[in-house]
């Protein structure tokens, strides 16, 4: 029941947040933030209870609800939460608190509305990393959207409205492409053993013959890779990011990008070992040209938040390379880099809207030698430039060593060309403290330094970044037995 | 005719009756809402017998079977919501009002009778009947030259298909000598000399006629330019009790004369009709600027995803087009009648500047209509969503696979459409705007509608399955 109530707090706190802006804004933002709070309670009281139970990847969970839903179908109402959407679930309720307090002050037009978005995208999230009904799953991989694309056309940047649209239709269409390949699975078990079911642990296992299996297999990884972003389907990343207001740069860097990865864990691989491992050397491949082509299109923009938003097809290569890897040690990294990924970009894109709030523009040329006037928004953005560069002692880089120390015991080659990866983060990464804080303050900017509010969030963030950088053993604990059983899942 | 017979067919009866009433009324004393009244009693009583009739054949001409009552409900409770959309959007204007109900009962009376016939014959009368009412429904602002513009068009138009549908119905009388469904499809099973030289033009015919009452692509032409000129409540009669009840009539005659699984080349045609609905209306939807023309030529592409699972055939396929139907019925009445409620007495609110930022000025109105675009382009949560995933679910059962993947790239087209007026919808306005100016509330009566068909869309997205049982219980009698 739990389960359910994490939805549904965030459910009606979004409804209620949007009714009492009528009469009080502030009163809206603070319903919000209890909205979320109670939820991240909830599931740290989970996480404490349950922290010694270790769990496989594809058929056992520590909590659930199970309800019909449409019998006729076959689809039931199945909620289910093991280590991996445990993690997953926490990092996107703390996100949620970040991305509350960054619109604290940016948001003043309809700010009831713009609530109750955020928190919809959340339940929408949160969903996506409960379901194991696939139809369930398709409804909230669906549901987020709507909200996010609100986020996006009402409070975004200058191009918001296209930004919005490529967003809505790249995903929309893939989505759809899943749609299908959920269906084909679905008349597949029917055809096989006579019973209608979207139940995930009883597909698992579903007699394929190759070619299908691959077939469906592709439609599944379409929507996961164009949510992650893979290249090529990354073009819609580029522009959603740099529109959309910070919480919705947060939002969609920090936890629509893990929905992606998720799929790919949970669905892509278990459902259809056979095909994924036939598409391994491919998915690895463009998860190699992801990592080096984000990098270097990082390092060759202009304005801060396209910047961000390019290292992003960068980390989230290093996922797709985790996963497909097929080895522990690679999904352990390829799970920590979506962790750190989510606190570290979330907190660059923090930043970047700060600076946008003060400066109102994002163009590195129109900043430099704001270590001057913002000496602690600056260092504070040098240290997320370093985590996302990859410095040891921060929690990106125990993710990043993991990847590549598993993608040495399959592929050499890969491994290698990806560790460039690694450097020409350097170059992006230096390069965004240089342009942008570093040198002589020559356009004589007076900027107010971070508030109370900006400072407490950021300094949380690092705290985080530090404790997995240095003891990441909770997180892999969490995942250990579904990491150990990864490998076997392929054969 | 036993007494039987008679209380079989309470529903035609009671709407037929409601539209002598409201005449003789209008006769003795012209008054607005008891016309109104009168309609909506009718209506409602029809909608109550409906549940307690029980199934029976009446004649050869009718079958007041499950999936006809099925059809006469939807129908019943979709000019219910006409009627009351219509009531402000008729009291703001001069004239006389009365003789719209009369025409909207004996529209829907023609509906019914489509929805429940048999035999060529009663097709025909239902069709007729429907078809003469709406000529008058769409020209009744006469004062105005587009609706008059738009109904002489329907009538050209309607006359036309009607004479190519009569052909097709002769030539297939001319080889098999009977009208009846159920005989014909017996003759096609056992008759040793069919004559295809007769029966697939006469086939062929009958599908133009039918294709032009539902918009395909052919014979779609007249479909903006009705929607446009039509006043708005009407528009959303035309586009859902009389689409809704020619499907239901093409639903059954398909099924249970068994042309669809005898003959190859019907399927075949079906096939590229499907397609070419789709494209067409989801391309061509993309040029207007016009939030009536946007939604006539989605009503195009929208008759083009129907017609895939129609194809399906079968308990599944059947089942699919029913439950799209209704939420078809639920979105499209719900997007006119926000196009009701917020036109003015000189000219409807069809310009999408007309609903620029309309969000910050009415909010209710500017998310129910959000709802209603929402749910035409198939997103969860909604009844759109769950019809869409019917039919491509009815489509990968018998592995379609080439029709439901030009379903799902004509609605992500589709999608940027609808995106483009919810856009609108949320656009903050500009500080000289006449986006500013206040719109006064009224039309309660349309305002209630509008949350009811909001309610009723997000259940059905929500939780359809007793939606599920009635429909497995409707299609029992016709697969």
């Amino acid at each position: 029941m739990i389960l359910l109530w994490l939805i549904v707090v965030l459910l009606a706190g979004g409804i209620l947040a949007w009714l009492s802006a009528r009469w009080n804004e502030p009163a809206s933002r603070w319903i919000s933030l209890t909205a979320i709070c109670i939820d991240f309670v909830l599931v740290l009281t989970l996480w404490s209870r349950n922290y010694n139970i270790s769990l496989t990847l594809t058929n056992d969970w520590f909590e659930q609800v199970d309800w019909s839903w449409i019998p006729q179908f076959g689809i039931q109402f199945h909620l289910a939460m093991d280590g991996l959407s445990l993690l997953l679930v926490l990092l996107t309720l703390f996100l949620g608190i970040v991305s509350v307090l960054a619109s604290w002050t940016e948001i003043t037009t309809g700010v009831g509305f713009f609530h109750f978005n955020l928190l919809w995208i959340l339940a929408g999230i949160i969903g996506v990393f409960l379901a194991i009904d696939l139809f369930l799953f398709y409804f909230a991989w669906e549901l987020m959207l709507v909200p996010m694309y609100f986020l996006i056309a009402i409070w975004g940047h200058e191009r918001r409205v296209y930004a919005a649209t490529k967003f809505f239709l790249f995903t929309q269409l893939s989505g759809l492409l899943m749609l299908i390949a959920i269906l084909a699975l679905y008349f597949a078990h029917h055809r096989a053993t006579g019973i209608y079911t979207f139940e995930y642990t009883e597909l698992l296992g579903t007699p394929l013959d190759p070619h299908t299996a691959m077939w469906i297999m592709l439609g599944f990884f379409v929507a996961f890779a164009v949510k992650l972003p893979m290249v090529p389907l990354h073009t819609w990343l580029a522009d959603a990011h740099t529109e959309a207001p910070t919480a919705g740069s947060v939002i969609l860097a920090g936890l629509l990008l893990k929905t992606g990865a998720y799929g790919l864990i949970r669905f892509a691989v278990p459902l259809f070992p056979g095909a994924a491992r036939a598409f391994a050397p491919v998915a690895m491949t463009l998860a190699v040209i992801g990592i080096l082509y984000g990098a270097i299109l990082a390092f060759a923009q202009t304005d801060l938040k396209r910047l961000v938003a390019y290292t992003s097809i960068s980390h989230l290569g290093f996922v797709l390379l985790g996963i497909y890897a097929a080895n522990t040690i690679a999904l352990q990294g390829a799970l920590m880099t979506m962790i750190c990924h989510g606190i570290s970009t979330g907190a660059l894109f923090v930043v970047a809207g700060a600076l946008q709030d003060r400066m109102h523009t994002r163009e590195m040329g129109a900043m430099g030698g704001l270590w001057d006037t913002v000496p602690r928004l600056s260092g504070i953005a040098l240290f997320f430039a370093l985590a996302s560069l990859g410095l040891p002692g921060l929690g990106d880089f125990i993710g990043e060593f993991l990847v590549l120390l598993g993608t040495y015991r399959v592929n050499i080659a890969m491994a290698a060309v990806a560790a460039a990866g690694v450097l020409a983060a350097t170059f992006y990464a230096l390069r965004l403290v240089q342009q942008a804080f570093q040198g002589p303050n020559t356009h004589h900017w007076q900027l107010p330094d971070l508030a109370i509010r900006e400072g407490l969030m950021l300094g949380v963030m690092i705290a985080l970044l530090l404790w997995l950088g240095l003891y990441p053993q909770p997180v892999f604990h969490m995942f250990a037995q579904a990491a150990n059983q990864f490998p076997a899942l392929w054969r | 005719m036993a007494a039987i017979d008679v209380l079989a067919l309470l529903p035609l009866i009671l709407v037929a009756a409601t539209s002598i009433v409201v005449m003789v009324a209008a006769a003795v004393r012209r008054n607005h809402a008891l016309a109104l009244g009168i309609t909506l009693a009718g209506l409602a009583a029809a909608f109550g017998s409906v549940l307690f009739v029980h199934p029976r054949q009446v004649t050869a001409l009718l079958s007041m079977d499950s999936y006809a009552l099925f059809f006469m409900a939807l129908i019943v409770a979709a000019s219910f919501a006409v009627a009351l959309l219509a009531y402000a959007y008729l009291a703001q204007r001069k004239g006389n009002h009365e003789e719209f109900y009369i025409l909207l009962l004996v529209a829907t009376l023609g509906g019914m009778v489509l929805s429940a016939s048999t035999h060529f014959t009663s097709f025909f009368l239902g069709l007729e009947i429907l078809s003469v009412a709406l000529y008058a429904l769409i020209a009744y602002l006469h004062e105005r030259p587009r609706p008059v513009e738009a109904g002489i068009k329907y009538l050209v138009l309607a006359a036309t298909s009607a004479a190519f549908l009569l052909f097709g119905i002769a030539l297939i009388y001319a080889d098999l000598g009977t009208m009846d469904f159920a005989r014909i499809a017996q003759l096609l099973a056992t008759k040793a000399d069919l004559n295809p030289t007769l029966l697939l033009p006469g086939v062929a015919l009958i599908v133009t006629g039918i294709g032009f009452k539902l918009a395909l692509v052919p014979f779609h032409m007249w479909t903006p330019d009705v929607y446009e000129g039509a006043p708005a409540p009407v528009t959303a009669f035309v586009a859902t009790v009389s689409k809704g009840a020619m499907f239901a009539l093409l639903l059954r005659y398909f099924n249970q004369s068994g042309f669809s699984h005898g003959f190859a080349p019907v399927v075949l045609v079906f096939s590229i009709i499907a397609i070419a609905s789709m494209l067409a209306g989801n391309l061509l939807a993309l040029l207007q600027n016009n939030v009536k023309r946007i939604l006539a030529y989605s009503s195009i592409a929208h008759m083009g995803y129907l017609l895939v699972a129609f194809q399906v055939g079968g308990p599944m396929g059947a089942s699919a087009v029913i439950f799209y139907l209704v939420a078809y019925f639920v979105m499209t009445l719900g997007a006119f009648g926000v196009v009701t409620v917020l036109s003015e007495r000189q000219r409807d609110a069809d310009l999408l500047e007309d609903y620029r930022g309309l969000f910050w000025r009415r909010p209710g109105l500017a998310l129910v209509f959000t709802a209603m675009l929402l749910s035409l382009a198939g997103i969860p949560l909604t009844a759109g969503f769950l019809g869409k995933f019917y039919i491509i679910a009815a489509g990968a059962s018998v592995g379609a696979w080439a029709l439901i993947l030009i379903l799902v790239i004509t609605s992500a087209i589709g999608l940027f459409y609808y995106l483009r007026i919810v856009v609108t919808l949320y656009a903050q306005p500009a500080a000289s705007d006449r986006a500013h100016e206040p719109i006064p509330r009224r039309a309660p009566a349309a305002i209630l509608v509008l949350a009811a068909l909001t309610v009723i869309l997000v259940w059905l997205g929500v939780y359809p399955a007793p939606l599920l049982v009635a429909i497995r219980a409707a299609i029992s009698s016709i697969v």
